[in-house]
């Protein structure tokens, strides 16, 4: 496959756009290092999801529609979020499947399996020395199945490990729960406040217990409320998107 | 905040008490891991089980006409019944022929989604729950909050207390070994006075007409041998084929639900003792409805192992009775719904969707795929508050077109940037309660990217 001819759609969630324009910036940049041609289409906004998780999956089809708009026309559509990467993946199927539909339900990718599946690589020459604490966003782990979830008797992996694993001078920490659920949820965070706080308290302070000084996700969304705990009780925790540190390499 | 987000709130307020729930379910999760991954055909288990279970849910008029022919066979008086007050008149009917006051019961979710214990109380009959957890919530006058362990949301000091004041056991004296035989002897008086005992089914074989019971503590056994008449409750769902697929089924129902290689009883009621009178109350109670929902189907194939219930997190720090369904937990937020979708509305939010549910479920139902299923089905039928229907129309139109959702991201960061802190930290501001809004960057990924690459984006990015 020669990637140079691969035409790649860049999608940056609606909450990174507004929040974590850095998180866009080093997806975008670490593509193109990969030597990818990578296009942003600018009428793109949201996934859809926020709306299809609080059960207003009818009111999100415009949405959809425009995703499938914006993206059926790459070969491959890649995205800082297993999230998203998820709801397009596993929810588009109340659309009419069309080709552009079941084009772009296929092609989409999470940043880190794009690499290590679809590039088949996942040495980028970073060097990182930090004490790092990998949070296992759900529907990245469960969902798009970007390693083995806790629960499953199954041979071991994890697409996330293996491309941090690599970096130079990087300490991965382990936890006392490797992937339990952050408590963000979507609207569940707002939703259902008290609990989706207390789940994300913990999760820090098993982070907190084992060391760890840099936290990261395949999902913003996740690190938003943590990070947004972590700042309310004043924790010397940092959370960095993995694109950010895909992205501090040397290629 | 609708019940289960406010109930869970009450449970959180005590934090030190939420961690140590959730601490306590962990540990049954971790044995759970330990023991499942001692197994390695475990994935291949759950997916046999899962298929017998299918299977049989597509034949359960045939498989269960077999069964009630075999139990006939084999001299047990079988009954049939639509509905919780069929189901309870049923009962209080046998037990009204045999002259019966006492009854002891071993555990059975079935009897609790029937109100059964509060109906034959009404009647003048002492009945007693002979597991150890249960009886603890019944001496409370509460209903179980875990569906294996219905009294793990208390602590051995307040055991303790409880058991002074109904038992009289030493004052401040929390050891469980010293608190059990307490309980011990307290129920084995109730055993030998015991009229009729009941129980509830985990499995009823078609082939043999046979019901199995897995217990711990044996109270099953210790009930059904004393007492001359034995009642068996069981759920249309509880059938499986054949006596060689139970093999399947209990190698999974203790490592999901404990994290133990199989209960210290298996014990399988097939007749009635010489001179005893054996029954089977067969209950529907809104199952074969259930049933003809094909895409919530699967939940039929539940065998009440409670695994989902220890790994979810929400369920471990939120507390059993913040559901306020009989069966809590993920499965109960997809269970309750079908009988009244008004009342337990709030249940398939009560999740973060995060997955782990059906991942340990031993028959692999698809729970959170159906809790977000519910999600969709209450709103379209418009049972989710009509505030959050507006607020997701608005959500769709902004979120359709670049226009109108480059436009409010722009005001939203602006807002977020410059309006002082009292006005954007108040109580509307449902996120702000335990958490800061993130750190307003100076511009959108897009319009850095507009400004970075002049020329080249344009109408969907076409260069």
């Amino acid at each position: 496959m020669n990637l140079k001819n691969l035409h790649i759609g860049l999608f940056i969630p609606c909450y990174i756009d507004q929040f974590y324009p850095q998180v866009g910036i080093a997806t975008l940049e670490l593509l193109q290092k990969l030597g990818l041609d990578v296009h942003y289409p600018l009428e793109q906004t949201c996934c859809g999801q926020p709306l299809a998780n609080s059960g207003s999956e009818k009111e999100a089809i415009p949405v959809y529609k425009n995703f499938v708009e914006n993206f059926s026309r790459f070969d491959y559509v890649v995205s800082p979020s297993g999230s998203c990467v998820y709801h397009v993946r596993e929810h588009y199927n109340i659309l009419e499947q069309t080709d552009e539909v079941e084009r772009v339900r296929k092609n989409t990718f999470e940043l880190c399996e794009f690499i290590v599946d679809i590039l088949k690589t996942d040495d980028l020459k970073i060097e990182y020395p930090h004490k790092v604490g990998i949070h296992q966003s759900c529907h990245g782990l469960r969902g798009l199945k970007l390693g083995t979830p806790s629960e499953l008797v199954t041979e071991r992996s994890s697409k996330v490990h293996r491309l941090l694993k690599k970096a130079k001078g990087i300490e991965i920490i382990g936890l006392d729960r490797e992937d339990e659920c952050c408590g963000f949820g979507g609207t569940f965070s707002v939703f259902e406040p008290d609990v989706s706080v207390k789940m994300g308290k913990d999760r820090l302070e098993d982070h907190l217990r084992n060391g760890v000084e840099i936290i990261t996700a395949t999902d913003m969304s996740c690190l938003m409320h943590l990070e947004g705990i972590a700042r309310r009780q004043k924790h010397n925790l940092k959370a960095v998107h993995i694109a950010e540190i895909l992205n501090s390499n040397r290629l | 905040m609708t019940g289960h987000a406010h109930k869970a709130g009450q449970f959180l307020k005590n934090g030190e008490r939420a961690s140590w729930h959730d601490e306590t379910l962990w540990i049954v999760r971790q044995k759970r891991d330990k023991m499942a991954r001692a197994v390695p055909e475990w994935e291949s288990l759950r997916e046999q089980a899962s298929q017998i279970k299918q299977h049989t849910l597509s034949e359960l008029d045939n498989y269960l006409i077999q069964f009630e022919q075999q139990a006939v066979k084999n001299g047990v008086q079988v009954h049939w019944a639509a509905n919780a007050g069929g189901f309870n008149e049923i009962v209080s009917g046998i037990i009204k022929e045999n002259n019966a006051r006492k009854v002891v019961k071993s555990k059975s979710m079935l009897t609790e989604e029937c109100g059964l214990n509060p109906f034959l109380e009404k009647q003048g009959v002492e009945v007693t729950d002979t597991d150890l957890g249960e009886r603890i919530i019944q001496f409370r006058d509460e209903p179980p909050s875990h569906i294996v362990m219905p009294a793990i949301h208390l602590k051995k000091e307040e055991i303790s207390e409880l058991f002074h004041e109904k038992l009289h056991t030493e004052k401040g004296n929390s050891d469980p070994a010293y608190l059990t035989a307490a309980a011990r002897l307290h129920l084995r008086q109730k055993f030998l006075e015991a009229e009729v005992a009941i129980t509830g089914v985990n499995f009823a074989v078609a082939e043999t007409g046979a019901v199995v019971v897995c217990t711990n503590e044996g109270n099953a056994d210790m009930g059904v041998h004393a007492a001359p008449v034995q009642i068996h409750c069981v759920g249309i769902e509880k059938i499986i084929p054949r006596m060689e697929d139970l093999g399947v089924f209990t190698r999974l129902l203790a490592r999901s639900a404990t994290g133990q290689p199989v209960t210290a009883y298996t014990s399988h009621y097939l007749a009635p003792k010489p001179g005893g009178q054996m029954h089977i109350v067969i209950v529907d109670n809104g199952r074969s409805q259930h049933l003809g929902k094909e895409d919530y189907r699967n939940a039929l194939k539940c065998i009440r192992c409670g695994a989902c219930m220890n790994t979810c997190p929400v369920y471990r720090k939120s507390g059993g009775h913040s559901y306020g369904s009989v069966i809590p937990g993920p499965i109960g937020s997809i269970l309750a719904p079908h009988t009244n979708s008004k009342k337990y509305k709030d249940l398939p939010f009560a999740s973060s969707l995060c997955g782990s549910c059906s991942n340990v479920c031993p028959v692999k139902i698809d729970i959170h795929d159906q809790l977000y299923r519910w999600r969709q089905d209450l709103s379209e039928k418009k049972i989710v508050s009509p505030g959050k229907r507006a607020t997701m129309k608005v959500a769709g139109k902004v979120l359709s077109g670049s226009r109108m959702y480059d436009l409010s991201g722009k005001m939203a960061r602006w807002g977020i940037k410059n309006l002082p802190r009292m006005f954007i930290y108040n109580r509307l501001n449902v996120w702000g309660k335990g958490r800061e809004l993130p750190e307003i960057p100076k511009e959108s990924f897009k319009q850095w990217y507009k400004k970075t690459h002049q020329g080249k984006g344009g109408k969907n990015g076409q260069e």
